[in-house]
């Protein structure tokens, strides 16, 4: 906006001149880029403080590392009793397993909710709509108290179970709001040839929802990647800890002794994330886009 | 419609004719409850049915081991009354909704009219704000944040050349909780994405027309994008709202599990965590999550009960 007096604004207002827009296009690029980089910064920060030699992580302020050592990557990796490889697997297991549930449970019922008719659907799936906005407190305790009388404490179990009983309501409404645009004469040709809706489910909605299904395995393997208060209740067994557990441990026992492991490790944990972030962004945009997603 | 369609208001003729309720249902509806049948399970065990357990619990004493007593409306009495921690722990996790929410959407839909204009290098400038969404919930990013503001951390690293020498932000009382509302805020990614998405569907012809009324920017902005964009401000800000109720792992990692210092980082859910899973006091951590649960429910009926006087539907 200029400053000067308001009669040159009201000209100006309807016609930019070339030049005053493309000074405006300059400055936005200036602010964008000055904002991307002190979003980034923090995590560039942490990055170089991860592969500086030990003496030199707090008294340089350049992200540039004057020497490079992964040295911090070693202590890291077996600074604790057991060592972080277990945690990866732990957390590949535990991410994989709630991937294949969440996939198969929630569009079993995704299909039924957007495709099949029957009697109550409309009351079910407005009660699913409503576990939507539960927070998850409200019935943490009780399945606290049911995992235990089946002693599934100390187990992935507790993890992973909900997941092929389609706990997750989101995904559900995710599946529902794709399976309700592909179009209706499928299915009803399909029914015309005598196709079982199993038949119809398995041959011609799943393979035409590939996007949707996609985004849904790597939403689920993200969000169970970073779940930190399930793994916290639920596993008090070094052996049995995920990525996010072994990191807090580390974090109270190495207190602030060992930045650059701790740095180490907190970098490969973010790894596996931002891999599907380079691969899958268009995905991941347009699946948040379409429905709004909470992350 | 279908064959398998199930009309309410069939004739009474043909349902005669039909065959009896059990084969009807197999045929019409028993496809669609077979489908359901995970869901189902997983409806009623993990969620109907702990719902109403957790409502008994809250009325009850229980330490776990033995079975419950019941207590009547004591927790519920007790929590209003004399827990200057349940106080505490409102007081924070409501000034972190008050102004984490608001500020982060500020600046998502900043950002958003910013990249509207049709600039080049809208993808990667998306994809880079919202990379921070995506990482945000780790608990690496958590410890990335503790050691940004610790007393020689980055925040006072930069500070120093300044000749400012910063405090321990994250032990500060007066700070800590500010730290992690910055924390929410860096994470404006998804909500701008939404927003984005929402600019894209105001027709470009309207600020032709204003513009050539000569409506200044502003003007345009408050007149045009912002009524027709309501829809959205109202999905983001409910999202929003509900997730930083919800907020745990940040103030969890930061405070080291206490929520301290002096209480200033307790975040509900925290405490909630703490009585449930650090002193094993099951019913008193029910009731906490019945407040919750009462607390997201009023804040959303009144937005949706607000929401006819001003979110703009366009029909």
């Amino acid at each position: 906006m200029t400053t000067d007096a308001p009669r040159l604004e009201v000209v100006t207002a309807h016609t930019p001149s070339p030049l005053r827009r493309r000074l405006t296009t300059i400055l936005i690029h200036v602010l964008l880029i000055g904002a991307s980089i002190a979003m980034l910064y923090p995590l560039l920060w942490m990055l170089s403080a991860s592969v500086r030699p030990e003496n030199e992580i707090f008294n340089a302020t350049s992200l540039w590392p004057s020497e490079w050592s992964l040295d911090a990557y070693r202590r890291g990796w077996n600074g604790l009793r057991v060592s972080f490889g277990t945690f990866f697997s732990n957390s590949f297991l535990i991410s994989i397993l709630s991937v294949l549930g969440n996939v198969m449970a929630c569009s079993l019922a995704a299909y039924a909710f957007a495709r099949l008719r029957f009697r109550g659907r409309n009351f079910w799936f407005a009660l699913m709509l409503m576990t939507l906005m539960l927070p998850y407190q409200v019935t943490l305790i009780p399945q606290y108290v049911l995992f235990r009388q089946l002693g599934w404490i100390d187990t992935i179990l507790p993890l992973v179970v909900p997941k092929f009983l389609a706990a997750d309501a989101f995904f559900i409404f995710l599946m529902v709001q794709f399976f309700r645009g592909l179009p209706r004469e499928l299915d009803e040709a399909a029914q015309m040839d005598g196709c079982s809706p199993w038949r119809i489910y398995w041959k011609i909605i799943l393979p035409l929802s590939t996007p949707v299904l996609a985004t849904a395995a790597i939403f689920t393997f993200i969000w169970t990647w970073d779940d930190f208060f399930g793994p916290l209740i639920y596993l008090n067994e070094m052996r049995q800890y995920t990525v996010m557990l072994g990191l807090r441990t580390f974090t109270d026992s190495t207190g602030e002794s060992d930045y650059g492991a701790l740095f180490a490790m907190s970098v490969l944990s973010l790894i596996p994330i931002f891999v599907f972030f380079l691969f899958f962004q268009r995905l991941l945009i347009e699946g948040i886009a379409t429905t709004g997603m909470k992350r | 419609m279908t064959a398998r369609s199930f009309a309410p208001d069939a004739p009474a003729r043909e349902r005669a004719h039909s065959p009896s309720m059990l084969q009807r249902f197999w045929q019409n509806d028993a496809p669609g409850y077979l489908f359901l049948l995970p869901w189902f399970i997983g409806f009623f065990g993990l969620t109907i049915g702990p719902i109403i357990s957790s409502l008994y619990l809250s009325f009850t004493d229980f330490d776990l081991l033995t079975s419950p007593d019941w207590v009547g409306a004591d927790n519920y009495v007790r929590m209003f009354t004399n827990d200057p921690k349940f106080a505490a722990s409102m007081r924070v996790t409501l000034f972190f909704v008050v102004f984490s929410v608001p500020l982060k959407l500020a600046f998502a839909l900043g950002v958003a009219m910013l990249l509207n204009r049709g600039i080049k290098g809208l993808p990667l400038y998306r994809a880079l704000f919202y990379l921070p969404s995506l990482l945000g919930a780790s608990v690496a990013i958590a410890i990335l944040w503790r050691q940004i503001f610790a007393a020689d951390g980055l925040v006072n690293q930069l500070l120093e050349p300044f000749g400012i020498i910063g405090p321990s932000w994250i032990s500060n009382p007066r700070y800590s909780l500010w730290t992690l509302i910055i924390l929410s805020i860096w994470q404006f990614g998804s909500p701008m994405i939404i927003f984005l998405a929402g600019l894209r569907q105001i027709p470009t012809d309207m600020y032709e027309a204003a513009s050539l009324d000569g409506a200044s920017r502003w003007r345009q902005f408050i007149k045009i994008t912002l009524p027709l964009l309501t829809p959205v401000v109202f999905f983001n800000a409910i999202i929003q709202t509900i997730d930083a109720f919800k907020s745990f792992t940040p103030a969890f990692i930061i405070s080291g599990g206490t929520g301290n210092p002096i209480n200033s980082t307790l975040f509900y859910t925290l405490y909630l965590y703490q009585e449930a899973f650090g002193f094993f006091r099951m019913g008193y951590a029910s009731a906490l999550a019945w407040v919750l649960l009462a607390l997201v429910a009023a804040f959303t009926a009144f937005s949706f009960l607000t929401s006819k006087y001003w979110v703009h539907y366009d029909d």
